[in-house]
């Protein structure tokens, strides 16, 4: 078993390698295997896999890639996050990708699938449209429609036509995957001080581009390791972080949110590793049913989907409580319509509810975090004097 | 900047302001006349169906484009970032949010009543889910129907997309109509609605395409917004559209007949000097201002695709009685911002074309991530496709502090000198050959 340390720094390594060599390396390896793009926030991952195909989360180019090319395609009012992936487009990132899946998260996600079309990268740009009606009959057929598109456009490329019996077993890989990064996020709950939120970041986007059973052995590797102590307690707060589904906030600010003197025991980084809570039925002999009903009956909260009726706000709080969080961060991309939007609501239901909360806004390449660790310390330590 | 003296208006405009002070009397007064009250959006609107359960449709983001025009958005949008909106989003949501939080008071001075039912008919635009997010929130109890429109992600409507509107319509918005309303759904009164929308969508096709002579009897941005299109939206489905459309139709009718450019504030325009296509919605704060100089260089907006943003029945669509629920659900997949980017550039590049326009321009809008995402990117496109000069400026739906008129004057100003001097080139090479 490699070190915790050796662990740790390979994923770093992957989880920022923007021309996603792990993932072109495992598509070279095999004729019929194709590599599927996908953006914020979350895809079935398993029907890709179960069609021999590799699913990459392309999370944005952070502060890591020098943007020239991408803002002569966007105006200086629009998020971030779709600059960087036009940037990676035109240059040699995304070459070998097959194909590109766009969430129906926002307006700029979806435009920027358009974009994709236009551009003709990739054999297939598509936007996955997810149901906003939450009915099983309703909403969920149509979710099966959107998956059995994917399959369609991968069937086309690899001639894989996936069985019951494929899709059962990636479900079940899949399962696995969420149930260990759940573990390993009730150990920083209780022992926050053991795996620091980058780290956490790093093993979690790092999955994002690399097998889904290899992730796995690294999770697993990781659990054995955080049986034993590492680190030491330290007076902090322990503090939610929430809004950053989408556009994803550069390392330095959740160092500095640390750094700060804040355990941040949960948070929507990287969400659609995290999306669905609970097993997905995988003996099922309808496993796209199984998957779709998953979407509708255990999704998580999201300023991305339709919550009329299951507030996120009291989802949020609920969250907070028992994660036993002292605050929430409330951080969000710049220009980010869905959660920017959807703050004040959230903000009301922490007042109600008695969580402090601070928010800040940020671009993926902010590269002054002084304020934003003055503003986390502050509050940091009015929780500790005043709570 | 411009001066304010009273706007010249033809019949049809008069009947127009008539229609919508009745609409706003009859919000204002729908408790004693016994209304239910629906507030929805215009893309994708169902507003037959509304009418056909006696109900009053309201429309926030007219309510918040008129709230632009009357000078109370600032106001508006300040009160609405006190309570917690960012700055970055849609300002049509805070106009919105902030015209509640003072007491609603609508356009003619009355308060629009609160929402019996918030129809949240979601096309093309996300923003529309976050606004009745919160509205559910302003109005605890109300019911709230939600119609998902699917994005046309391969430009076209498959069956099962029609399936599943017609669907969620059946199974969540008819229900939830009865209920409030306290009446049954009807399906004749529907289909007979919709033989008037099509009629009206006939005489407003017919209005909207007169601008291909030239010179153009119409403007199809501004005029388009103005007096043209919103009657559309809030009455299609009555006689009362059809006889306006009959109407205006006729006055487009003897302005090309008489040879007359379109109708401003000041009067028409003397001389068509340049035919443009415009993509994006119109800033509302400085609408007279910002037309004006436009009309003031002669300049014609001969298509736009604000104006489709209720429909795109120049490409063919019409409400269709025999099978109103899934003529419904065509409409709402149909609507201009529910067409993917390759459906937009293609339209915008047959829009150069057919209408002959010199030049192509985007107002691209600060808070409007459903059209500016991605607009860059359609210039270019329709710069080589069409090969016309393209033009670029930058402003907001209703917050002021995003209106430069000087900026934008200088800009149009550069771009109408390149379009002059490109004209004076093809007259040159036309001699030449």
């Amino acid at each position: 078993m490699k070190s915790l340390e050796q662990i740790l720094s390979e994923c770093e390594e992957t989880a920022f390698d923007l021309n996603f060599k792990l993932a072109k390396k495992w598509k070279s390896e095999e004729a019929t295997r194709v590599i599927v793009g996908y953006l914020p926030t979350y895809i079935p991952r398993e029907i890709i896999h179960a069609a021999n195909g590799i699913s990459v989360g392309i999370m944005g180019t952070g502060d890591r890639k020098q943007i020239i090319k991408g803002d002569a395609y966007y105006q200086s009012y629009i998020c971030h996050l779709p600059r960087g992936i036009i940037e990676m487009a035109l240059d040699t990132n995304l070459d070998g990708f097959d194909g590109f899946l766009f969430p129906a998260i926002c307006d700029c996600v979806r435009n920027l699938s358009g974009m994709f079309k236009l551009s003709k990268k990739g054999q297939f740009q598509r936007y996955f449209d997810y149901p906003q009606n939450f009915e099983s009959s309703i909403g969920g057929k149509f979710y099966i429609q959107e998956l059995e598109k994917v399959l369609d456009d991968i069937f086309k490329i690899n001639g894989v036509r996936v069985t019951a019996k494929a899709l059962n077993h990636s479900i079940g890989l899949y399962n696995v995957n969420r149930q260990l990064i759940e573990k390993i996020y009730d150990i920083r709950q209780t022992s926050p001080w053991k795996l620091s939120a980058v780290e956490m970041y790093h093993i979690l986007r790092a999955g994002q581009c690399m097998p889904v059973e290899e992730h796995n052995e690294i999770l697993e590797q990781v659990f054995t390791h955080l049986q034993n102590e590492r680190g030491e307690p330290m007076d902090n707060i322990r503090v939610v972080v929430s809004g950053s589904f989408c556009e994803q906030p550069p390392i330095g600010l959740i160092k500095s949110i640390e750094l700060a003197g804040c355990y941040i025991v949960d948070d929507d980084f990287m969400l659609g590793s995290r999306f669905i809570q609970g097993d997905i039925k995988n003996n099922s002999e309808d496993p796209l049913h199984a998957l779709s009903e998953a979407y509708i009956h255990q999704s998580t909260f999201s300023s991305s989907y339709y919550d009329v009726g299951n507030p996120k706000g009291k989802r949020l709080v609920k969250l907070a409580r028992e994660r036993q969080s002292d605050g929430i961060i409330f951080c969000a991309a710049s220009f980010c319509d869905p959660a920017l939007l959807d703050r004040p609501e959230l903000q009301k239901e922490a007042d109600a509810a008695g969580i402090p909360h601070i928010n800040f806004q940020f671009h993926e390449n902010t590269g002054q975090f002084k304020i934003i660790k003055e503003q986390a310390g502050t509050f940091s330590d009015s929780i500790k004097l005043w709570a | 900047m411009a001066d304010h003296k009273d706007a010249i208006k033809e019949n049809s405009m008069i009947i127009q302001k008539e229609m919508l002070a009745k609409q706003f009397k009859d919000l204002s007064m729908a408790t004693e006349l016994g209304k239910k009250v629906v507030y929805t959006f215009v893309p994708g609107n169902l507003t037959e169906l509304i009418l056909s359960f006696d109900m009053l449709p309201v429309y926030p983001e007219i309510n918040a484009l008129q709230s632009g025009m009357r000078k109370k958005s600032a106001e508006y949008i300040r009160d609405a970032e006190k309570i917690g909106f960012s700055e970055d989003v849609c300002t049509y949501v805070k106009c919105d949010i902030g015209m509640m939080l003072n007491g609603n008071i609508g356009p003619t001075g009355e308060k629009i009543p609160p929402p019996d039912l918030l129809l949240l008919s979601y096309t093309g635009c996300f923003t529309f889910l976050k606004w009745f997010e919160n509205l559910e929130r302003l109005y605890p109890g109300v019911p709230v129907a939600m119609l998902h429109t699917p994005y046309q992600e391969d430009g076209i409507m498959t069956e099962d997309q029609i399936n599943y509107m017609v669907k969620q319509l059946k199974e969540e918005v008819i229900p939830k109509m009865e209920q409030v309303s306290g009446q049954k759904y009807d399906h004749e009164r529907l289909a007979k609605m919709m033989e008037n929308s099509a009629k009206a969508e006939d005489l407003l096709v017919k209005i909207l395409e007169s601008a291909k002579n030239v010179p153009s009897p119409i403007d199809a941005y501004f005029a388009g917004v103005y007096y043209i299109g919103p009657i559309f939206t809030a009455f299609r489905g009555t006689q009362d559209a059809v006889d306006y459309y009959t109407e205006l139709w006729n006055e487009v009718q003897e302005r090309m007949r008489l040879g007359l450019g379109p109708v401003t504030p000041e009067g028409e325009i003397k001389e068509e000097k340049f035919r443009l296509v415009v993509e994006g919605p119109p800033n509302w704060t400085n609408f007279r201002e910002f037309w004006k100089i436009f009309y003031d260089m002669g300049a014609v907006i001969v298509a736009s695709s604000y104006t489709k943003v209720g429909g795109v029945y120049d490409l063919g669509f019409r409400h269709d009685p025999k099978e109103p629920l899934e003529s419904l659900s065509k409409y709402c997949m149909g609507v201009y911002t529910n067409m993917n980017l390759p459906q937009r550039v293609d339209m915008l590049e047959k829009y150069v074309k057919d209408y002959k326009a010199d030049g192509f321009l985007i107002n691209s809008i600060k808070s409007c991530n459903s059209f500016s995402a991605g607009q860059l990117m359609i210039m270019r496109e329709i710069e080589q496709r069409a090969s016309v000069p393209v033009g670029f400026i930058e402003s907001d739906l209703v917050d002021p502090r995003y209106f430069s008129y000087a900026n934008i004057k200088n800009r149009l100003e550069s771009y109408f000198q390149m379009l002059e001097q490109r004209k004076i080139i093809l007259k040159q090479e036309e001699t030449t050959v």
